[in-house]
């Protein structure tokens, strides 16, 4: 079942940035490189610590905390001190609004 | 039998349980002070991602004179030896060796001194080697320690524990301890035992990754002590293995201003860690981790942006220590009182310009 929630405005991330998005109780990270958008968990699998102050490398996120890197458009751990891979979602733009599919 | 009235009666120092096994561990989980979101100055976002840029020509240029100061203090030494005319090399060979080694080891592993990742692997498994810190295990005790930096029961990196032991504290300024320790440690590992602290801060699925590197450092020991006995000399361990010792004084003497005297089990950096400056030869051995307050804030911004770093957030941090001197008049008084009275720790106070500090949680009453 989808369900689809308006995260943010297209404009509202950099290129090759992140944001934090709260909703539900639960926190997400979005993300935008080259007019593409996607969106993962927002809290390292590793310690908790909100991705939203991680710095984006390509099509890397790097937590601000420990180091750990995930491949956001997957949401693969890429070595230690992270083993457990990021949870992500489907993401569609529409009417300048970027949105994500918590279904 | 002597009957002592209460006032002479010596009352016990209260001591805390330092382990990662014992009860504050617990009580540290339970409290909310373990795995907590800290105090953070506020820096824009813009800002922030400038400085956290990675970028590979500081480090390289550092490496690359690190590595052939290296050779050429060995070679110098090597040559000279058995003269007098050896030890001044073997003196600066030693403090690359294991006092640089330290904070390459450290930044490495943080993966913020190079933007590329291979450049960083490299440097941290050789400088881990040289510290003899296992990468494996080193990495996992240092990410706790950045999650629960001075957290009693938690923090596996505390050196100074209340009441502080004296004595360990100066051995170690040669490695006359820590030496024999990551000696037995790194043959421990060769043979697949980690104790139960290790085994609570590295994850079961990583643990098998400690024994390979354990193995390889031992059997290069075991080469060094054999060409030690086959030439009739030290030298080979001079080169290999003692330089840990005779080189880590600068290491230990940057090393203690980090956190030593501090307050523990808060959640705000300011109160726990000092940022000191430092001579530009002290600053390039221990690439700029004199900027603590920082590092520990920011982590993933690299060691050489962290000067600037400093500018942003001085007007919310306390005052930054002069210099070794000034950093050594507060520590030295303060172990030595710690030694009656492990209650005491130094309190740092904010400019009026700065934010107050986070209050740490404490237990229900």
């Amino acid at each position: 079942m989808s369900e689809w929630v308006i995260a943010c405005g297209m404009d509202d991330i950099d290129d090759e940035d992140v944001i934090r998005f709260d909703h539900a109780g639960q926190s997400f990270a979005i993300y935008r490189k080259d007019n593409m958008y996607f969106a993962t968990d927002g809290l390292c699998t590793h310690e908790k610590v909100h991705l939203c102050d991680g710095l984006v490398m390509d099509y890397t996120i790097e937590c601000p905390k420990h180091n750990g890197r995930f491949d956001y458009r997957t949401g693969a751990a890429k070595g230690a001190p992270v083993c457990i891979d990021l949870k992500t979602y489907p993401v569609k733009v529409e009417n300048g609004q970027v949105m994500i599919n918590l279904g | 039998m002597a009957i002592h009235s209460a006032a002479q009666v010596p009352t016990p120092k209260p001591s805390r349980d330092y382990s990662l096994t014992g009860p504050l561990n617990r009580q540290a989980v339970m409290t909310g002070l373990a795995n907590a979101e800290w105090y953070k100055t506020d820096i824009p976002r813009a800002r922030m991602k400038e400085l956290m840029k990675r970028s590979d020509g500081p480090a390289t240029r550092d490496t690359l004179v690190w590595l052939g100061l290296l050779v050429s203090t060995a070679a110098g030494g090597v040559w000279f030896w058995p003269a007098a005319w050896s030890i001044p090399f073997f003196i600066v060979y030693g403090l690359l060796y294991a006092s640089a080694s330290d904070s390459r080891w450290h930044e490495c592993g943080h993966g913020t001194a190079f933007k590329t990742s291979w450049k960083n692997d490299a440097v941290y498994h050789i400088a881990s080697f040289m510290v003899m810190r296992n990468p494996v295990v080193w990495k996992w005790s240092h990410s706790r320690h950045h999650t629960d930096t001075i957290v009693v029961g938690r923090d596996p990196e505390i050196v100074a524990m209340r009441p502080p032991d004296l004595a360990r504290l100066i051995l170690n300024m040669f490695g006359i301890l820590d030496f024999p320790i990551a000696l037995w440690q790194t043959i421990r590992y060769s043979l697949g035992i980690l104790t139960a602290e290790e085994q609570d801060f590295i994850p079961e699925t990583e643990r098998h990754k400690v024994f390979l590197p354990a193995r390889i450092w031992t059997l290069i020991y075991a080469i060094t002590i054999c060409a030690c006995i086959s030439m009739q000399s030290i030298l080979p361990a001079m080169i290999i293995g003692l330089p840990r010792m005779y080189g880590i004084w600068h290491a230990v003497l940057c090393g203690l201003t980090q956190h030593v005297g501090l307050a523990e089990d808060v959640l705000d950096h300011r109160q726990n860690c000092r940022t000191v400056y430092m001579n530009p030869f002290s600053r390039f051995i221990y690439w700029n981790m004199n900027y603590h307050v920082e590092h520990h804030m920011f982590p993933m911004v690299p060691y050489h942006a962290l000067a600037e770093l400093h500018r942003e957030m001085l007007s919310d941090c306390p005052k930054p220590y002069s210099g070794f001197v000034d950093a050594y008049r507060e520590i030295l008084p303060t172990i030595i009182r710690q030694l009656e009275d492990p209650l005491y720790f130094v309190h740092r106070k904010l400019p009026e310009t700065a934010k107050p500090f986070k209050p740490a949680p404490t237990l229900p009453a």
